[in-house]
Parts: structure tokens; C-alpha cells; sequence
């Protein structure tokens, strides 16, 4: 008699052997955005285009900084993720490892440096 | 057993060979959104740097994002994130067992056409 069920069998015989996380997480991320990206663009739009002055004291105020820092943390973890699909479909064997790397290196560091830059404002 | 008879059986056909769908169609260019939106968040930090750098360097960061060309550009990612974020919601409720039979994918996809362009021409009025 076998104890082991359906489920337990066929767990990681499909081609991609894994991924249930990526996805969990994509759709994570993606439920955050959606609140966030309207009050983004409608705040960063807002300062986009104001005086130097002006737009220092707008991205001071707590509101659209924290905005801000929310977007970019979840939006570039949620590119991060997104791109590493894109990558996987298209690019295969050592380039499509480099080129996996290379933008997730770029996510965080574009996510830290936009962080930063708020931070830097407001405070 | 997996490679008996390889090479003689039907493939399924490919992006050559299918007539462009609403279903196909909207999915490529959520992809295609998702993707480019890269220019557009790397322009913002861009422009955030600049402002914490100083008058000088916010001054060529705004200058360059209201330009002609930046508005161009801005206007496009508005586009593009307002397709992207329908597009993620479509994908949330399919992937809840909802509106997954051909006749509703379809009339999703072309809503969700109608109401970005909608959204895109409000954030723009609006901004």
C-alpha cells in the first residue's frame, strides 16, 4: 500500500519543476500596486514640473514620500519578478542567468537609489 | 518512451501561424507594458536623485522630463501602467476561477483597451 498521495507525486514533475512562489509573490505584489499605482502617478504628476523650491517642500510632506518609497520598494521587486519571466521565455543557458542577475541587481539598486533620494528630501 | 516517434507528430502551431486574437493580443502587450515600464521607473528615480542633488541637476532632470519629448514619454508610460494594472487584475480574477471562458476573456480584453485609453486621457487632462 502506498501512502504518498496524487498531489505528493506529481509535485515538481512539471517542466518548470518550480514556481508556485513566484507567482504567489507576483500576485502579492501586483494587489499591492494596484492601490499604490493610482496614488503615484497622481503624486508624482502633481510635482513633475514644479520649481526646484516647490517640489523639494512637495516630496518633504509625508504623504507623497511615503508613497513614493512604497511604489518603488514594490514596484521594482514586482519588475524583478516580471522581467525574470520575460528572461526565462526567451533567453536560455548562461545568458539568460547573467541577464536574470544583471536585472535583478539593477531592480535593487534603481529601488535603493529612488529610496535614498526621498529619504534624503524629507529628511 | 518520450522520444518515440518525435519529429512525426503534429506541433502546435505558433505566433506564425495564429491569427491574431483579442485574448493573445492583450497578453503580449501586458508583457510588452510591464517590461518598458523599466524606462519609465529608472526616469523617475532619475528625477528624485536629481532633486535631492540640487537645484542644478534638478534643473536638467525636469527640464528633460517636460520637455516635448518627456511629456511624450510620460504620456506613453501613463498608458502603459494603466494597461499593465488592468491587465494585472484580469490576470488576478482569471487566476480566482472567474471569466476564463473564450466569450468573456475576449470582451475583458477589449474593456480593458477602452477604459486604459479612458484613464490615460483623464490623467493627462488631470495633470
Amino acid at each position: 500500500m502506498r501512502f504518498m498521495t496524487d498531489r505528493k507525486r506529481a509535485t515538481g514533475l512539471g517542466s518548470a519543476k518550480s514556481g508556485t512562489q513566484h507567482h504567489w509573490h507576483m500576485m502579492v505584489s501586483s494587489v499591492a500596486l494596484v492601490g499604490l499605482v493610482p496614488l503615484f502617478v497622481f503624486t508624482f504628476g502633481r510635482g513633475l514640473g514644479m520649481g526646484y523650491e516647490e517640489a523639494l517642500a512637495y516630496y518633504g510632506r509625508p504623504f507623497p514620500a511615503i508613497i513614493g518609497i512604497l511604489t518603488l520598494l514594490v514596484g521594482f521587486y514586482h519588475f524583478k519578478g516580471g522581467v525574470q519571466t520575460l528572461i526565462e521565455d526567451y533567453v536560455h543557458g548562461l545568458a539568460g542567468k547573467a541577464l536574470i542577475i544583471g536585472m535583478t541587481c539593477l531592480s535593487y539598486a534603481a529601488a535603493a537609489i529612488g529610496v535614498f533620494a526621498i529619504v534624503r528630501i524629507a529628511l | 518512451m518520450a522520444d518515440v516517434n518525435r519529429g512525426n507528430r503534429p506541433l502546435s502551431p505558433h505566433l506564425q501561424i495564429y491569427r491574431p486574437q483579442w485574448t493573445s493580443m492583450t497578453s503580449i502587450f501586458v508583457r510588452i507594458t510591464g517590461n518598458a515600464l523599466l524606462i519609465s521607473a529608472l526616469l523617475v528615480v532619475w528625477w528624485l536623485a536629481a532633486l535631492a542633488r540640487g537645484p542644478e541637476a534638478y534643473g536638467i532632470a525636469n527640464g528633460v522630463l517636460t520637455s516635448w519629448f518627456g511629456d511624450l514619454v510620460m504620456f506613453l508610460s501613463v498608458g502603459g501602467i494603466w494597461y499593465h494594472l488592468l491587465g494585472g487584475v484580469r490576470h488576478l480574477i482569471w487566476d480566482s476561477g472567474h471569466m476564463l471562458d473564450v466569450e468573456r476573456s475576449e470582451m475583458f480584453g477589449q474593456g480593458m483597451v477602452i477604459v486604459a485609453v479612458l484613464l490615460t486621457v483623464f490623467t493627462a487632462v488631470v495633470l
